[in-house]
This record gives C-alpha cells, structure tokens and sequence, in this order.
C-alpha cells in the first residue's frame, strides 16, 4: 500500500512542554489507523497540526506526496482530508441540512453567489440529505443542531466530513460521550467507511480501537512509542506500562 | 428551520405588509394635509433605515459589531458635498460637479475602498477588538474632516446645490422622500436575498461558528470582507442621500455617537431579520421625536426605554411579529 500520509521529526512545544516530539508516522492509503495514547499525550495536538490550525515547530508533514507543513487551514480540505472535532464542533443555529450543504458548498469552489434562494437548490439539498440518510439522520434533516441527541450530533459530524470525497478523515475521539447504543451506531458507521477512506481515528475506547483500527500507534508524550498491528500493540510490554496499565 | 403555520404565517405576512405600506403612505398623507414636517421626518427615517440596513448585513447576519459604520453615513455625504463645493467655488475640477450620478458613484467607490482598506484590519480580530477598532477608524476619519480647513472644518459645510438627475428634484421634499423610501426597500429587498443566498448561508456559518468554517475549507476572511464592503457601500449611499436631505455635512455625522445609534436601531428592531432595521429606526426616530417634544431631559427616558426593549424583548421588536409563532426549537 502507499503512503498517503507522511508525517517527519514533528516538533510542538507549548513554553516548556513538549506537546510533539520528534514524531515521526506514516498512514497507509485505505488503513484505519488509530492513535492512543494516555491523556495530556498530544492527540489533540497532532490533529490540529495536520489540519493546520496549529503551526509546528519544526519538521515536515506531506500528503500526497505534497508538502502541506504550513499550509493554511482552510486550504487542506480542498486537498482532500478533513476532521472532526473531538468537542462537538457545527454550526448549531443551523440545520442539519444547512450544515451539511455548507459542507458540501465548502469543496464546490466559491460561494460568492448573492442572489439565489440556496435553499431552494433541489439538487444540492438533495445530496446534503443523502449524506444524512448515510448516518442515519434522515428524519432529523430540518432540525436545528441544538436539538440533536448528542450521539446525533457525533454522526452529523462524521457526515459532514464524508461530503468531502476527502480520503482522509481525522477523527478526533468520534466515540466521546456516547453512550453504549451510540456508541455501538458509531462504531458500525465507522466499520462500514474502512476500505472506502483512509482514517487517522483517535480514540479512548480501547474495544473500538482494537476492532476497527487495521495499525495502532501509541503516543506517549508526544512522541510515537510502538506501531503495529493491534495484536502486536496489546502484547507490547511499554505500551502496557506506558498506557494500558500494568495487565 | 421555522414550521409554518399557514394561519400565522399569513398574519405576520400582513403585518409586515401592513408596515411597510404605512412608512410609505402616512408621510405622504399628513404632508397632504400640510404637516410636511412629518415628511421631512420620514426621509430622514428612511435614509437611517438604509444604514441600517447596510449594518444589520455585517452585525446581524455575519455577527461582526462594527461601532464604526457611521463613517460611511459621513463619506457618502461628503461625496456629495465635496463636488458641489468645487463645482461652486472651483478647485479640484476632476470632481467638481452637481451630476447625482457622478456623486453617488463617488460615494459608493469612495465607501466600498474606506471598508476594503479598514476591513483588511479589522477582520484580522474579532469581539471587542473589533468594535474598538471599526471605531477608532472612523473616529481618525472623525478628526481627518475636522482639520481639513477647506470643507469648513469642525463646523461642516452647507451644500448648495443638491445632487442632480434627469426628471427628479431632490429639492423638492415629496421627491426626496419618494426617493428615500423607494431606495429603502429596493435595498432591504436586496439585503434580503443576500441573506437568503449562498453567500449569505456562508455568513450565517461564519457568525454561527467560524472555526469549523475554516475547516471545511471556506476562506472566512474573504467572505467577511466583501460582507463588510457591501455593507459599507450600503450605508455610503445612504449618507449620499443623507447630505441631499440635510444640505449640510460635518465631522459630527461621523461621531462615534452616531455609530452607536446606527447599532442600536439593529438591536432595537431585531439582528439578521429584514424587517429589523426598519423597525428599529421607526421606533428610535419616533421616540426620540415624542420625547424631546415633551422635556430637553429626553435622553434619560429615552436611554432607559432602549434599555428596556433590550432587555425584555429578547430578538428585538420584530421578534414581536413573529410572537405565537410555532418553531420547532
């Protein structure tokens, strides 16, 4: 498989925490890779430097074979990677719909247009409530953001990113806050996008984890301590020390 | 997204129908009955109501609170009194003239680059930052006019000649109206499908949660400059027309004072609604007329009444049309 995205000696360091040290990952093209780690790890932190809302120090990230180290936030989703947000993050005095156009509109070139009704745009509303009916919110389209259950809100989320035809999804802990039936939604959401994207997935809930991810890397203040398969990750001896606990 | 109810949807239709005929037709009436006065406060409720307008684009659907935008009411006028200044005392002969087509593109042009160059700042920053400093910009511009000699100063400058178009006669006062209040809803409905558009769904993403914009890909900064161009050319025009109402301009119409009442009318009749700013400017004009009437202490009531509404009538008096609404929030 090639590499689709390439991340060299990333250095972050927040006055004298390091947040990211000398990390250095590859994600595969079509693998669901995931990222674990103990809190305070740098998770959060790497994601934001991926999707540029955070400069690194130094080192180098690609994408494609491009370099995208400091390129500016709002550029990278035309690349074709997008988030989601470990806190919720859409526009919530909107609807369901609204956001996912807005999505969808965000990857259609500009939208200097002044005049037209976009609401009345049959063939975009159209497509925003076929991304809704992929996560299961095809009866809450007109909702305003405010009123979705949060585990709603979790897979708003994830739709918003799949509008994208991005092939790579950050996900920044898709599963937080849910609870058991959510989370169980979205944990077969996610298994039924492996194959079709690639996906940097970041992520407490170690079951999940262990059943989705094809790779597992282990991020241990801020640096990368093991990569592999997630059988090899469970029997690591520093990983268990490190982060699952003393087994 | 609202659930209409087909009953009370027609009924706040008509109200607002009902509204919009009566700032037309009441000004015309008394003045037939020879209260002109009333007309001439109906222009000036008109040309407000359009910057106004022009305001609600940036503070009430793209959630930027420019402090400042009574700049633009000052540039307009300006463009207008400038070349008529010349035209009548020479200098200055590449825009010295009367021509209302020359001025008011003058003032649109000289509007639309004041906003592109202050925006540039501006938007770099948001909340408080940016309301101090939308301010502190019109407020140079405040003291810019002051020091300039030649336009008479800190006392301002008659105009002596009113913009001039084929077949209208702005001195005429029912013209002057007529052209006002034509220009006010010709640019409400304008605003209106702005805030109904792509471009404007784009704003209402950014007011509502401008991070996640940037993450989906969208260029924010742009699409608030022009918001904030369109919204400064906005109100430029309508201090064109404002200088042709007055006949007079001054640095005064720049103060930061007036910048705070533009906003308050916004406020007043209720942000990101179209029928808002007109509300807001009805109330502000008429309140402040019926109280100063009746005591020089009118700016106490006054201020607590602003107040009041602020507080008590959460989204502004339009929100009152929409009272009894089912929404399904």
């Amino acid at each position: 498989m090639t590499e689709l995205l390439s991340i060299k000696g990333l250095n972050k360091s927040y006055g004298g925490v390091k947040a990211t040290d000398d990390l250095n990952l590859s994600i595969l093209k079509g693998e669901l890779h995931a990222i674990i780690g103990p809190n305070g790890g740098g998770k959060t932190t790497l994601i934001s430097q991926l999707c540029g809302n955070v400069m690194p120090d130094s080192g180098s990230v690609h994408f494609s074979g491009r370099d995208i180290t400091t390129m500016s936030e709002h550029k990278r989703p035309h690349l074709g990677m997008s988030r989601t947000y470990q806190i919720t993050s859409l526009i919530r005095t909107m609807s369901v719909l609204d956001n996912l156009q807005l999505a969808i509109q965000a990857q259609a070139g500009h939208s200097f247009r002044f005049w037209s009704d976009v609401r009345r745009h049959q063939i975009e509303r159209e497509r925003a409530s076929s991304y809704a009916r992929q996560v299961g919110l095809e009866g809450q389209i007109q909702s305003r953001v405010d009123n979705l259950a949060h585990g709603e809100q979790r897979r708003l989320e994830v739709a918003m990113a799949l509008t994208s035809n991005s092939c790579l999804l950050l996900l920044d802990e898709p599963l937080a806050g849910l609870g058991g039936q959510e989370a169980a939604e979205m944990i077969k959401l996610l298994d039924s996008l492996k194959g079709h994207k690639t996906m940097l997935l970041i992520e407490h809930d170690m079951d999940a984890v262990f059943s989705l991810a094809d790779r597992v890397s282990v991020l241990v203040y801020g640096h990368i301590i093991a990569t592999g398969p997630p059988e090899d990750i469970r029997q690591n001896a520093e990983v268990q020390q490190a982060y699952l606990g003393e087994a | 997204m609202i659930v209409m109810n087909p009953t009370k949807n027609t009924t706040k239709r008509v109200a607002k129908v009902v509204i919009l005929v009566a700032v037309l037709i009441v000004p015309l009436m008394l003045s037939t009955f020879g209260f002109t006065f009333y007309l001439d406060l109906a222009t000036r409720l008109s040309i407000l109501a359009i910057a106004a307008v022009g305001l609600n684009l940036i503070l009430g659907y793209g959630g930027m609170v420019s402090f400042g935008h009574a700049a633009y009411l000052g540039i307009g006028a300006y463009a207008v009194g400038i070349p008529a200044h010349h035209w009548l005392y020479g200098g200055l002969n590449m825009v010295a003239s009367t021509n209302g087509f020359l001025q008011i593109g003058l003032a649109i042009l000289a509007s639309a680059l004041f906003a592109f160059l202050t925006g540039l700042v501006c938007l770099k920053v948001k909340g408080v930052y940016f309301i101090m400093i939308t301010m502190a910009f019109a407020q140079m511009l405040y003291y810019l006019l002051v020091s300039i000699s030649e336009y008479g100063g800190d006392d301002g400058l008659v105009i002596d000649t009113r913009s001039e178009f084929p077949l209208i006669s702005l001195d005429d006062p029912l013209q002057m109206f007529l052209v006002s209040v034509l220009s006010l809803f010709i640019i409400m409905w304008g605003v209106r499908r702005i805030a109904k558009s792509q471009f404007g769904m784009v704003l209402e993403g950014i007011k509502g949660n401008e991070a996640r914009m940037i993450s989906l890909g969208y260029n924010t900064f742009r699409y608030k400059l022009v918001a904030y161009v369109i919204s400064g050319v906005i109100c430029g025009f309508a201090g064109a027309l404002l200088g042709n109402f007055t006949t007079f301009i001054s640095p005064e119409m720049i103060d930061w004072a007036r910048s705070g009442e533009l906003m308050f009318m916004v406020i007043l009749g209720g942000v990101a609604t179209t029928m808002g700013p007109l509300l807001g400017a009805i109330t502000f004009i008429v309140v402040e007329e019926v109280l100063s009437s009746l005591t020089i202490y009118w700016h106490l009531p006054f201020g607590l009444m602003l107040i009041g509404i602020v507080l008590f009538v959460r989204g502004g008096l339009s929100s009152l049309l929409e009272r009894g609404q089912k929404t399904d929030d």
